[in-house]
This record gives C-alpha cells, sequence and structure tokens, in this order.
C-alpha cells in the first residue's frame, strides 16, 4: 500500500477547502443584496437585460457544463420562448406570468423534438445537427405570419401581474423579473444537484462506464436538454416582456453564439460562471456599442484572451480546484 | 425464439456441474472487410472462473464488447440465463445482471470514491431520476457503498477524487463500482494490469470469492494468476479459438505454446 500521494487531505487543504466553503455560502447573498439594489444605481432595463442573460447562459450551462454537450442551437430556445411569451401576451390577452409559463412549455416541447434527433449523434455531429434545427426553426420564423418577420413581435403595454400588480411601473417589473430569474436559477441548482444530477455528472464524465452501470445514458441527456431549453425559454419570454419586443436575433444562431461566449468567460461547469460571463458580456455590449471601433472585434479579442489566460473561465480560474464542478 | 437452437451443441471442452449462465455461438465480427473475431464458441458457467487469454491483438476485447453488445456481432448468437441478448441495447444487458469492466480505468475522474461507486447503486436503488430532490438523499446509500469501498481496501481514498487516485487505485475501484451492481456474470478486462504485486494478490483473492455466487470471465495476461485462480481457461489467437480447457491441458498443448512463444512460463 505504498501510495504517498493523494492520500486524505492535508490540514492546509481542509482550511482551504473550509473558507473556500465560506466564501460560496457569502457570494450568493451579496450577489442577492446587490440584485435588490441594483436599480437604484443603474438603469434598471440594463440590469433586466443582464439578469435575462444571466438565466440564459446557466440554463445553457445546465447541458455543457454538466451533461457535457454542446448545443450549438439555443437561440431556437431562447428566441422561441420570446415569441411564444410575446404572442399569447398581445394576441390572447394573456397575463404576464401566464405567458411565461406558455413561451418555457414551448420551448420545452422544441427542446424535445430538437433534442430527440440531435442526441442521436454524439460529439461535433451533435452540435452541428442543433445548429442545423436552429436554422430551420429561425427561418420557420421569418416565414411565418405572427412573428411578423423583419418587424419583430411588438408588445403593446407590459400588463398587470396577476391581473393585479401593473408591470409598466419599472420598478415592479425590475422586482418580477428578479423573482422570476430567481427561480430559474433555483430550478437550475437543484437540477444539478439532485440524484438525476449526478447520473449528468458521470455521464459527463465517462459515458461507456454510465452505459455499462445500466444507465440508458440517452433519456438522461435527453432530459437535460428538455430541461435547459424549458430554462432558455424562460429567460427568451422574460426577455420579450421587459423589452416588449420579440425579434428574429433572438432566434438568429449568433445568438447561440453569444451564450456560448458567455458561459465560456464566465467558467462552465460552475454555478456563479455563467452569471459573471454574461455580466461580462452584456457590459462590454453597452459600453462598446456606442464606440467607432467595431464591437465584434473586441469582444473577440476578449474571448481569446479569456480562453488563453482563464482556461476555466473567469470563476472557474479562481476558485480552489477542489470546489470547482471542473469539466474534464 | 430463446433457448433450443443456440443450446443445442455444446462447447467442445465440456464440464460438468455448474450451470452455463452465459452462451456464444459462431460469434464473429467483422470491420470493414477484416474480420477481427470468428467462429467463437463460449460456455460461461456459474461460480466459475473463465480466463480469455491470447497473445496482443487476438480478439479478447473484442469479444467482450460482443458479449457486452458494446459492439454488435455480425454473426452468431449470445443467451444470457437463457434469453437471447444477440439484438438487445448494452445498457439493457447491464440491467440482466451481465456487467463488465474496461481495459482502461473507467472511473468517473470528477466524482469522488464514494460517488463512483453510489452511481452503481442508484439505478438499482430507485435514486436516479430524482430531479426534484436535493443530493443529500444519496446519503442513504453510504452504508451500502462504503462496505465495498472497504472490502476493497478504499476505505482512506473515499472522499478522494477519482481522477487523483493513482493508476492500481483506479482499477480496485472500478472493480468496487463493478461489485456494487451484484451482477451475475462479471466481465473483467484486464483487471490486475498496472497494478503492484499486493493488490494483485488482493484482487485475486477478491475475485475467487466473489465468483461463489457468480460467473467470472477475465481477460488476464498474468498466467500466474490465471493458473491460480482460473477454472477454465480458452486461448484466442486471431479472432478465432485456439484451445479450452483447465489451465494444465491448455498450457501442455503445443499449439498454445507456439502462440506464446516463450511469453508462458
Amino acid at each position: 500500500m505504498a501510495h504517498p500521494t493523494s492520500g486524505p487531505a492535508a490540514g492546509p487543504q481542509i482550511r482551504e477547502i473550509r473558507s473556500a466553503g465560506t466564501i460560496r455560502m457569502a457570494i450568493p447573498l451579496v450577489a442577492l443584496a446587490a440584485a435588490l439594489i441594483a436599480p437604484f444605481w443603474f438603469y434598471p432595463i440594463f440590469v433586466m437585460k443582464f439578469l435575462c442573460f444571466a438565466l440564459f447562459a446557466a440554463a445553457f450551462n445546465l447541458l455543457l457544463g454538466y451533461t457535457g454537450l454542446l448545443s450549438f442551437g439555443h437561440a431556437a430556445f431562447f428566441g422561441g420562448g420570446a415569441y411564444f411569451t410575446a404572442h399569447v401576451v398581445k394576441i390572447w390577452g394573456l397575463t404576464p406570468e401566464l405567458g411565461l409559463i406558455v413561451g418555457t412549455l414551448g420551448a420545452a416541447a422544441l427542446g424535445l423534438v430538437i433534442g430527440a434527433i440531435a442526441l442521436r449523434r454524439s460529439g461535433i455531429y451533435f452540435t452541428m445537427i442543433t445548429l442545423a434545427l436552429a436554422q430551420m426553426f429561425y427561418f420557420f420564423c421569418l416565414q411565418a405570419p405572427f412573428t411578423h418577420g423583419e418587424d419583430g413581435l411588438q408588445l403593446g403595454p407590459r400588463g398587470h401581474l396577476f391581473g393585479v400588480i401593473d408591470l409598466g411601473q419599472a420598478m415592479n417589473l425590475y422586482y418580477f423579473v428578479l423573482a422570476v430569474v430567481l427561480i430559474g436559477m433555483f430550478v437550475i441548482w437543484r437540477f444539478v444537484n439532485s440524484p438525476f444530477g449526478m447520473i449528468l455528472r458521470s455521464i459527463r464524465d465517462n459515458e461507456q462506464r454510465a452505459i455499462s452501470l445500466g444507465y440508458s445514458v440517452q433519456a438522461y441527456k435527453l432530459g437535460a436538454f428538455v430541461m435547459s431549453a424549458a430554462l432558455s425559454g424562460l429567460a427568451g419570454g422574460l426577455k420579450a416582456l421587459v423589452f416588449q419586443l420579440a425579434t428574429l436575433t433572438d432566434v438568429a444562431w449568433q445568438m447561440s453564439g453569444e451564450v456560448v461566449l458567455m458561459t465560456l468567460i464566465g467558467g462552465i461547469g460552475t454555478q456563479a460562471g455563467p452569471v459573471v460571463g454574461s455580466g461580462v458580456f452584456i457590459a462590454l455590449q453597452n459600453n462598446l456599442a456606442t464606440s467607432d471601433f467595431p464591437v465584434t472585434i473586441i469582444m473577440g479579442v476578449v474571448f481569446m484572451v479569456c480562453v488563453l489566460v482563464f482556461r476555466r473561465g473567469i470563476v472557474g480560474n479562481s476558485l480552489p480546484r477542489a470546489s470547482g464542478g471542473r469539466l474534464g | 425464439m430463446s433457448a433450443s437452437p443456440v443450446m443445442a451443441q455444446p462447447a467442445p471442452s465440456d464440464q460438468a456441474g455448474a450451470p452455463v449462465v452465459l452462451t456464444a455461438r459462431g460469434l464473429g465480427r467483422d470491420f470493414h472487410g477484416f474480420t477481427a473475431v470468428s467462429n467463437v464458441d463460449l460456455d460461461v458457467r456459474h461460480a466459475q472462473i473463465h480466463a480469455l487469454i491470447g497473445p496482443n491483438g487476438a480478439g479478447k476485447t473484442t469479444v467482450f464488447n460482443l458479449l457486452t453488445k458494446f459492439l454488435q456481432p455480425t454473426r452468431g448468437q449470445i443467451e444470457l440465463l437463457g434469453t437471447d441478448i444477440t439484438r438487445m441495447k448494452p445498457e439493457a444487458v447491464a440491467r440482466m445482471g451481465l456487467v463488465r469492466s474496461f481495459q482502461i480505468s473507467a472511473v468517473f475522474p470528477n466524482l469522488t470514491v464514494l460517488e463512483n461507486v453510489r452511481v452503481a447503486l442508484q439505478r438499482p436503488d430507485n435514486l436516479a431520476t430524482q430531479f426534484w430532490l436535493p443530493m443529500g438523499v444519496l446519503d442513504r446509500l453510504n452504508d451500502h457503498a462504503d462496505s465495498f469501498i472497504d472490502r476493497l481496501g478504499l476505505a482512506e481514498y473515499r472522499d478522494t477524487r477519482a481522477g487523483d487516485l493513482s493508476y492500481g487505485r483506479k482499477r480496485v475501484l472500478e472493480i468496487a463500482t463493478t461489485l456494487a451492481l451484484d451482477p451475475k456474470v462479471l466481465l473483467l478486462d484486464e483487471p490486475m494490469a498496472g497494478m503492484g504485486q499486493e493488490d494483485v494478490q488482493m484482487v485475486a483473492a477478491i475475485i475467487r470469492d466473489v465468483a461463489r455466487e457468480r460467473a467470472v470471465l477475465m481477460v488476464e495476461h498474468n498466467l500466474s494468476v490465471v493458473a491460480d485462480i482460473c477454472d477454465h481457461v480458452t486461448v484466442l489467437q486471431r479472432g478465432e479459438i485456439l484451445a479450452q480447457g483447465d489451465y494444465d491441458t491448455v498450457a501442455a498443448d503445443p499449439r498454445v505454446r507456439t502462440a506464446y512463444m516463450g511469453t508462458e512460463d
């Protein structure tokens, strides 16, 4: 039994892990406090945009970070959720919260179809099929009358939550968006830290071994795919309510690329990574929007620096290895 | 459609006693015109250790992949516990009790040793699909998982990331995880490769112990281990069976001696 390495953690390591645990407890509380007072410092629409994309990136990370599946078609679920929500709120006159439920379920149904087809392949082929199917959905949206094509689906007044609370008030809207995003984040957190989530991690680590233990890995992957699609749809629906608009931008392939960038910049397979990544991304995008220099070039440079310097993303690199759920 | 046609002709070297649990007849597999395995007949019996040996490239791992359905056979038929499994999916075969280990150490590197073993227990204990429950419910499986961890001498590594274990420890962990499924037929692909001598002895003792209540089919290069613990030996060469029988019979076979060209001691 002469294996000197990899024994139980020695003293300093334990302390390091404990303090990392304290930090991990403190960070969500600080973030929550910041989110509660943020609209008094920042332009609320900007913060709400950030919250929507944070939820979108977290939903995407559920698939990439915890299941090991790289989808390049998540714009279909985000944009689809936006269209479904906007349509039922505008045409059917549903209240905002019901609109979000329709957007979420619609994106889940779309995820079930796209996932069932794309999961028949793996690796780069899976990624390419998700892109192809998302592009088909994009062209459907371009042609279908209910999306109003290039004009987008414009919403009227924001309506009343549960028929009572006026979302036309900026603060009401902000706290509604914050509550929905927190619920979505909680669902993701619960999902990845559940018995089901443990099986997903085992599939991510070694798919063949999971099969040999009797797991139908396709079914588990599809479950994660549908959950990720549903929460992306929720983020999209929320974005449509905030901006009173669902457009082709939301379903275009660039949106699929942006969510990959946000997640990679922040750190895949970490809870906070997608939130930080989307914050950096949205802040850069907003600040650079007025510059003469092309935004995409700066974003590209930022992305390359992140990939070269922070291999595991901003959050992944700042955590000790023991406490960060890392992708192998 | 099950029993009779496959079971009709017994394999060449017949051993009395224990019932046959896993049968292959005329098993073959081609890869783009290259025949990796052909005409393999195997009878794996309950409570016996069956060794599959042969020079490198003889097709031992391919036979494993065919039996566990990770590869679809081009020809032949496989029967497990009286059921034809020739067209089944690998996970369904695993659920029937035919569980394999891998040549490369197959662990979940980012999970701890305890979590690795628990993953094996989650499905049989119906704690695999709940996405709404906290991870803490899995602690219910800890005692059961610990019994395998202790048995294989991994107790002090219980909370270590599997990826940080030494190569030999990973192999031991893989065996612990495989045993946790309580398989009826255990297929071990070079279980002792890369282990130190004392671990080889420990694992050999464990294999002998678990084979009291299940069939074991193992690929192994360490011929002293094969001589020591195996009841029956099948020698493969270039994808075909060269000889079958107990170790002494096989070792005395001149064709086997030629195939090994002095590497056999």
